[in-house]
């Protein structure tokens, strides 16, 4: 009669879960390594308190009051000034463009009116799209009109220090008036989603044949490394496809977003960014050794996705060394764009600067796993 | 009934993987029509040699043609005539029997799919496992499974690596009653073994050992070639002579056979002398003619590393 729980078989069996696990390098590695990179990585990246927002300036007064309420704002940190604009025109362009958070708009004779005691509107409108890349900066926007002219405003002009302020200043988030954050989120999750889902799936493609011994099979045949490889891509293409349209329908119903591009275009540029996400399943099915190792990739290139694109925090907080990481990504172009279509009506000139840098990386990864595609087992 | 042009001619093959030399130099020629046997202990080189010729991997060295065209540049022009299959069974488990025989039909572009499938199941018995999924066949439908698909597109050469390791013996001679058939046809036949009757169902035979070719030709030729003379012992408590029959001079190797054991060794003369009296009284020895068993073990001692 055995023992109910024999220690010794029990050590046993730990220890051989050691042997594996050290057996493994790539898993070892990502066990021990990749929370490292991760934890410094997100740790100095990620910020919910974006500052340096991108700003452009109307100013129709140019009086020393608009100055002092610009320097105000600048010293806030809050805001980075890009632009001095000249006409609505081209802020309504910029906005659209996703090019700047925020307008200000100094009315005419702003510096008078002030000094009159008339209390002249102060107009910020913001690019609301992401509620949270804005309501900070925003919410400071009070202080600092009152903080700064309570300065200037000294001797006779003290008594126009009143209760309300000397400024009336009023705030547009436009896109998403209501700060509403599933209008931002379902949009975004598209693109998470088909990330998430078809990084993992072709990821296994090409893995599983090798460690199913079916590899062997298929490459003694005269089929040619392209075929394989585009023939593994096509099915999921599809599979894309059916997610994409299953959130539009959700956005629609279930969370009432409203959706003011064309959901045609939409669907026609999201393929480049299905076949980006594939490129990169299959490149890491070239390298993987083992299912498991392509399921931790895939891991590994959906964190950064998910952390860096601007899903869930403000892209503009990030560092800007984080920036430019993030806009390898292609999760990141993909979530302007379906913002843009989705929110802002954006046409295919609009979201044509976020199409390139996907083709981009889409040639990237599908070079990289054709040219890894072994036709020997060598 | 061999016709001159070899279907496989290669030269001083050689496979390095890192500081190991797993084939080293070998060389083959295999007529067409010719069912060639290969054999050897595992590990000695006979999987990396079958798929050097079929172009799985590059071999490092050496040179050669396999139905005509060069076995390191032009593997492209060789793959569509040739019938590989894999010692692992490595057809699709979770597609059914006629599914995996058309994708291999389509791989190949075989002209008249629909037929050439039915024909293939026809003849090899599968028909009545066309819906089955191949992960859920036995040992020996899978290899029955493996061999149609790998003679779907019509090869002129059949590469089988290990074809029935873990088969049993009804379907390992069926399965040797086709290669015949096949060979009757003028297809040609490289087939891995470590079945020594399955040897000698070859027409010609290589024996490979630690990645040095070391013997080819018909299972006679290799025979009288080695010049081994073979005793056969038997009586009760044999396992205790070992010791003392392989300290006898001129014995080479003793290998238990069943309830026998048979004592080999190249000077017949030396056994002659000193096997009867050792055994006298003990166990009885017959001089037996050796077999291709004997002269493999007697290749290998000698070449071991």
């Amino acid at each position: 009669m055995t023992r109910l729980f024999s220690p010794s078989r029990f050590a046993a069996m730990v220890a051989k879960e050691f042997v594996q696990m050290r057996r493994d390098r790539l898993t070892f590695g990502m066990m021990v390594g990749i929370p490292l990179l991760q934890l410094i990585l997100f740790g100095y990246a990620i910020n919910s308190d974006p500052k340096h927002l991108p700003t452009a300036v109307l100013d129709n007064d140019r009086s020393v009051f608009s100055r002092t309420v610009l320097a105000g704002m600048k010293n806030s940190q809050y805001f980075e000034f890009v632009e001095e604009v000249e006409g609505e025109k081209r802020v309504e362009e910029l906005l659209r463009l996703g090019r700047i958070q925020f307008v200000v708009t100094i009315p005419p004779d702003f510096g008078r009116d002030l000094v009159r005691g008339q209390r002249p509107v102060l107009l910020l409108e913001a690019d609301a799209t992401d509620p949270s890349a804005t309501s900070n900066a925003a919410a400071s926007m009070q202080q600092i009109v009152r903080g700064t002219m309570n300065r200037d405003l000294t001797g006779p002009l003290a008594p126009l220090q009143s209760r309300e302020g000397p400024v009336e200043l009023r705030f547009h988030p436009r896109y998403n008036p209501e700060a509403v954050t599933q209008f931002n989120i379902v949009p975004g999750l598209m693109g998470v989603v088909l990330t998430m889902t078809l990084v993992i799936i072709t990821s296994l493609a090409i893995t599983r044949e090798r460690e199913r011994g079916t590899m062997e099979n298929l490459l003694i045949t005269p089929v040619r490394p392209l075929e394989v490889l585009l023939g593994k891509l096509v099915p999921y293409i599809l599979v894309g496809y059916i997610q994409m349209a299953l959130i539009v329908v959700a956005a629609r119903y279930l969370f009432e977003v409203p959706f003011l591009g064309s959901l045609p275009l939409l669907f026609a540029v999201s393929f480049l960014f299905i076949a980006a996400n594939l490129g990169v399943g299959i490149t890491f099915s070239t390298v993987a050794q083992n299912q498991l190792q392509a399921v931790q990739m895939s891991f590994f290139f959906f964190l950064p996705s998910i952390l860096l694109s601007g899903f869930m925090f403000p892209f503009r907080g990030m560092p800007e060394w984080a920036q430019y990481l993030g806009s390898v990504l292609p999760l990141t172009h993909f979530l302007r764009i379906v913002r843009g279509v989705v929110l802002k009506g954006n046409g295919l000139a609009d979201i044509a600067p976020h199409l390139w840098p996907i083709a981009l990386f889409l040639v990237a990864s599908l070079g990289i796993g054709v040219k890894r595609y072994r036709q020997t087992l060598d | 009934m061999t016709s001159a042009v070899p279907v496989i001619d290669v030269h001083e093959l050689t496979k390095v993987f890192g500081k190991k030399t797993v084939v080293d130099k070998v060389s083959l020629s295999v007529n067409e029509g010719e069912i060639y046997g290969f054999l050897g202990p595992n590990g000695s080189g006979k999987t990396t040699t079958i798929r050097m010729l079929c172009g799985l991997l590059r071999p490092d060295g050496g040179k050669g043609t396999c139905l005509g065209h060069d076995v390191l540049s032009e593997s492209e022009l060789i793959k569509p005539h040739v019938g590989y299959m894999a010692q692992r069974f490595s057809l699709y488990g979770d597609l059914s029997v006629r599914e995996n025989l058309e994708f291999m039909a389509r791989m190949y572009g075989v002209a008249d799919r629909r037929r050439a499938v039915n024909d293939t199941m026809e003849r090899m018995n599968l028909a009545g496992f066309a819906a089955t999924l191949a992960g859920n066949l036995s040992g020996g439908w899978k290899q029955r499974l493996a061999l149609a698909a790998c003679m779907i597109h019509s090869p002129r050469l059949l590469l089988l690596d290990e074809p029935t390791a873990g088969v049993d013996p009804t379907a390992r001679r069926d399965f040797w009653d086709e290669v015949h058939k096949l060979a009757g046809q003028g297809i040609t036949a490289l087939i891995s073994t470590h079945y020594m009757d399955e040897a000698e169902r070859c027409h010609r035979l290589a024996y490979i050992a630690y990645g040095k070719l070391l013997t080819t030709g018909t299972a006679a030729e290799i025979v009288a070639r080695e010049n081994l003379a073979t005793w056969e012992i038997s009586g009760p408590g044999l396992y205790a002579l070992i010791d003392g029959l392989r300290a006898l001079p001129g014995v080479e190797q003793v290998v238990a056979f069943g309830v026998t054991l048979h004592v080999s060794g190249r000077d017949a003369a030396a056994l002659e002398a000193h096997l009867p009296p050792f055994l006298a009284g003990r166990a009885t020895a017959v001089r037996i003619a050796s077999s291709l068993e004997e002269v493999f073990i007697s290749l290998m001692r000698g070449t071991r590393p």
